[in-house]
């Protein structure tokens, strides 16, 4: 027991140092004078820049819900093939389906609309499919977890009635599944709206775009501005989402 | 028959009554006026929002062949050519990973317990939720902008950030199974005279330990992937490597690049999955 | 009308839940099937519609050999027997309207069933249904707000709705009190005499087999063990189908409620 705690002190004291090394401390040590000089910077808000702002936030607030919704139209039937119990075929489909949800799931949307932009060029297209992308495997991965949970004696006695398979599938299974899909939808579309706010930071469309702009010109009180708008959609996106999801459940 | 399809009740309906009448399942919505504005409404901002997606279609037609190499790639990802590169920035985002994690559960235990009315007294409990929310509110890729601009290129900013959002997430879900941990065991040990920090070493502690620890593994899993981005804005890790590598249109390194994310975020995966299993 | 031959089934794991059952039920007869845990009675019935595919051996319906039909002829077979099952299974997210045409849907096309359109003589007849049951008031209510006697019910009503010749019962009563269980399977019975209906009722519980049975079927480690009239079940044929146990009680307790049951 005492061997281990030994060895993760000893591998943090490790990373510190390799942290430390690629370091420039002088510019740490200047770091409080240097906040402080960014905040007077940066106070007041430009007030009249919010003019400009009104197509970036559509734009933002589009690519979320655009993208939410092509993701859940993919993560639908991926799920009911990576769920043990709905699977066409345990040995080739589902492995694929797995693949699928686990290599969209581990990379950050940034990094998708990275290489959509370099694919398709940038603008908010990229970023829809970025998204889109991105919470195809995290949709897809609750909503299989929930097919299987799901109580199979329903579906027997449906089967039971002598209904086909895609009977069995819209009276057994989805009037079990609905509520948990909802919720997925609202918790994605809400996580969704944080991050198509920076997506324009590489250049996929909304509101990061002229974050970046300001940033890239040094413009602090634009910047603040932003920061606020940003806060702004990122709360009225969670209070709507647990409103919807109050309403569902 | 407008009575029935709204759902209401009757004590007193007669079979008769209901024979040939057609039956209709009762809306989601009931109140008809709401059901057609939110319905009207969605297909309207459906239209507005499609329209408004410029798509320059003969680029993204182009894109095709670049989109068909990439997936190629994948076949024949290049780890060699940009090696050194790639080992540089997966070491200093594993590194990152490692030191976030310990610093941020180290300082969120305090303040996710800070944060849980139960056990807090009022001052503390709102600080403390003022700083989750704060956290919680900004993203890693934001806080890492500002941190760069504030403490200069290199991964002390990217394991500030992270460490940074580690303390929003992991207080905010530990102050919520705090408050909902059992009251009963809780009491009894302060029934027994114990001191304020025996109380949350023998009440408390117990109740929530399992499900920290999930959490924490989780954690971990979350910081790495994020880690990978924060080079983007200069913050340390391997998004630099990956995104000089996009700009180059060095598909086969970015697929290396994107191969080993994809099986690390995996072999974390693996080894929360039976850390869990074995303290659950 | 129903005849079993030599019905067997042999799990993956190597457990013979059947071991070479022959059974024949006539027309309108109702027969429960007793036995200890694992005898393999929930086994029987599902191999029967098939929701678990028999080893080998043949299930006659009828004319039809149902162990050979493909899907299709299988789905139109199944509409032939209606099944009542233990935990009630009614999809509980849907209203009780709902669950009780979800017995037409071997009838019913798919986009018919998708929007809830079906034939108006369904509707009336799920009516009429919900109607001899008592619930008529409850149509439109979701079923997860029922009683569990309710729920059974409505159970009842979607086997019924499917114009079945056959009833597989599972368990009607395990998960009911005393009294409800009872009037369950008054209602089952009075049903099956209404309609001329034979019925394969699946029953722990003896004394209420047999207050309402005409025969009974005791299964044991997967064969046959008893077969004949509920008086017949002495306590020597309880110890061979359930093992050593004093039975005395049991059956006594039987007659006496009998008696009440008869008084009333």
């Amino acid at each position: 027991m005492w061997v281990c705690w030994l060895l993760g002190v000893a591998v943090f004291v490790y990373c510190w140092q390799r942290i430390s090394e690629a370091t420039t401390w002088f510019f740490v040590w200047d770091a409080p004078r240097i906040a402080n000089d960014i905040w007077t910077r940066a106070t007041p808000p430009r007030w009249d820049y919010i003019a400009q702002l009104g197509r970036p936030v559509w734009d933002t607030l589009n690519i979320a819900t655009l993208g939410t919704m092509i993701a859940l139209c993919i993560a639908v039937p991926v799920a009911f093939m990576a769920a043990r119990n709905t699977t066409p075929s345990r040995l080739f489909v589902r492995p694929i389906a797995l693949l699928i949800i686990v290599s969209t799931r581990s990379i950050n949307s940034l990094i998708w609309a990275l290489l959509l932009i370099a694919i398709i060029g940038p603008g908010v297209f990229a970023g829809i499919i970025a998204i889109a992308i991105r919470s195809v495997g995290f949709c897809a991965k609750l909503l299989y977890e929930a097919i299987e949970e799901i109580d199979e004696s329903q579906v027997e006695a449906i089967t039971a009635t002598g209904a086909s398979r895609w009977q069995v599938m819209t009276y057994g299974i989805v009037p079990q599944i609905l509520p948990a899909f909802a919720g997925i939808a609202v918790f994605r579309w809400d996580i969704n709206i944080r991050e198509s706010t920076v997506l324009g930071l590489v250049g996929a469309g909304g509101i990061g775009l002229q974050l970046q702009a300001s940033l890239n010109v040094l413009a602090w009180p634009q910047v603040s501005l932003i920061l606020l708008v940003i806060l702004a959609a990122v709360v009225l996106g969670e209070w709507v989402s647990a409103k919807v999801r109050g309403a569902i459940i | 028959m407008t009575t029935f399809a709204e759902g209401t009740l009757h004590t007193h309906r007669e079979l008769d009554d209901m024979l040939g009448q057609r039956w209709r399942k009762p809306r989601f919505i009931k109140r008809p006026w709401l059901r057609w504005a939110l319905g009207i409404g969605f297909i309207v901002y459906m239209i507005a929002a499609v329209l408004t997606v410029e798509v320059n279609w003969a680029r993204v037609y182009e894109g095709l062949d670049r989109g068909a190499q990439f997936v190629l790639a994948f076949t024949s990802p290049d780890f060699t050519s940009r090696g050194g590169d790639i080992w540089d920035g997966m070491v200093e985002s594993i590194i990152m990973t490692v030191a976030a994690s310990v610093v941020g559960i180290a300082i969120s235990i305090p303040i996710g317990l800070g944060a849980a009315r139960n056990i807090a007294p009022l001052p503390v409990y709102l600080i403390c939720r003022g700083i989750v929310a704060i956290s919680r509110a900004l993203q890693e890729i934001i806080v890492a902008i500002l941190l760069v601009a504030i403490f200069g290129f290199g991964p002390l900013a990217g394991f500030l950030t992270l460490s940074f959002a580690t303390i929003g997430f992991l207080s905010k879900l530990l102050a919520e199974d705090i408050e909902a941990m059992d009251r009963v065991q809780a009491e009894a040990i302060k029934a027994s005279g114990a001191s304020w920090m025996q109380w949350i070493n023998y009440g408390v502690q117990p109740q929530v330990m399992p499900r920290l620890i999930g959490l924490s593994m989780y954690r971990i899993d979350i910081n790495f992937r994020e880690s990978a981005i924060l080079g983007l804005v200069g913050a340390g890790g391997i998004g630099a490597t990956l995104n000089t590598a996009f700009d180059r249109y060095e598909y086969d390194t970015a697929a290396a690049i994107l191969i080993l994310i994809i099986v690390i975020v995996m072999a974390l995966e693996y080894l929360s999955g039976m850390i869990r299993a074995r303290v659950q | 009308m129903l005849r079993l031959e030599s019905l067997t089934k042999t799990y993956k794991t190597g457990d013979k839940a059947l071991q070479s059952v022959d059974l024949e039920v006539p027309e309108g007869q109702v027969l429960a099937l007793i036995g200890p845990s694992g005898a393999g009675k929930s086994t029987l019935i599902r191999c029967i519609n098939r929701l678990v595919e028999p080893t080998s051996g043949k299930v006659w319906l009828g004319e039809t050999e149902l162990t050979t039909l493909n899907q299709r002829a299988l789905r139109r077979a199944r509409r032939r027997m209606g099944m009542i099952f233990q935990e009630y299974a009614l999809v509980e997210r849907l209203t009780v309207m709902e669950n009780v045409l979800s017995g037409r849907l071997g009838y019913v096309g798919f986009w018919r069933s998708l929007t809830r359109r079906y034939p108006q003589s369904d509707v009336d007849e799920a009516f009429r249904l919900l109607d001899r049951v008592g619930l008529l008031a409850m149509a439109d209510k979701r079923a997860d707000e029922l009683s569990g006697g309710q729920r059974q019910r409505v159970g009842i009503c979607r086997a019924l709705i499917q114009n079945p010749e056959l009833l597989l019962v599972d368990e009607p009563t395990a998960s009911l009190d005393p009294k409800t269980s009872r009037q369950i399977m008054r209602l089952i019975c009075e049903l099956c005499d209404e309609r001329g209906l034979a019925a394969i009722i699946n029953i722990h519980d003896v004394a209420l087999a047999q207050m309402f049975v005409q025969r009974v079927i005791g299964l044991r480690t997967g064969a046959m063990e008893f077969d004949g009239a509920p008086e017949k079940l002495t306590p020597e044929v309880l110890t061979a189908i359930y093992g050593e146990e004093d039975w005395e009680a049991t059956i006594r307790k039987v007659e006496e409620e009998g008696e009440e049951v008869a008084a009333q």
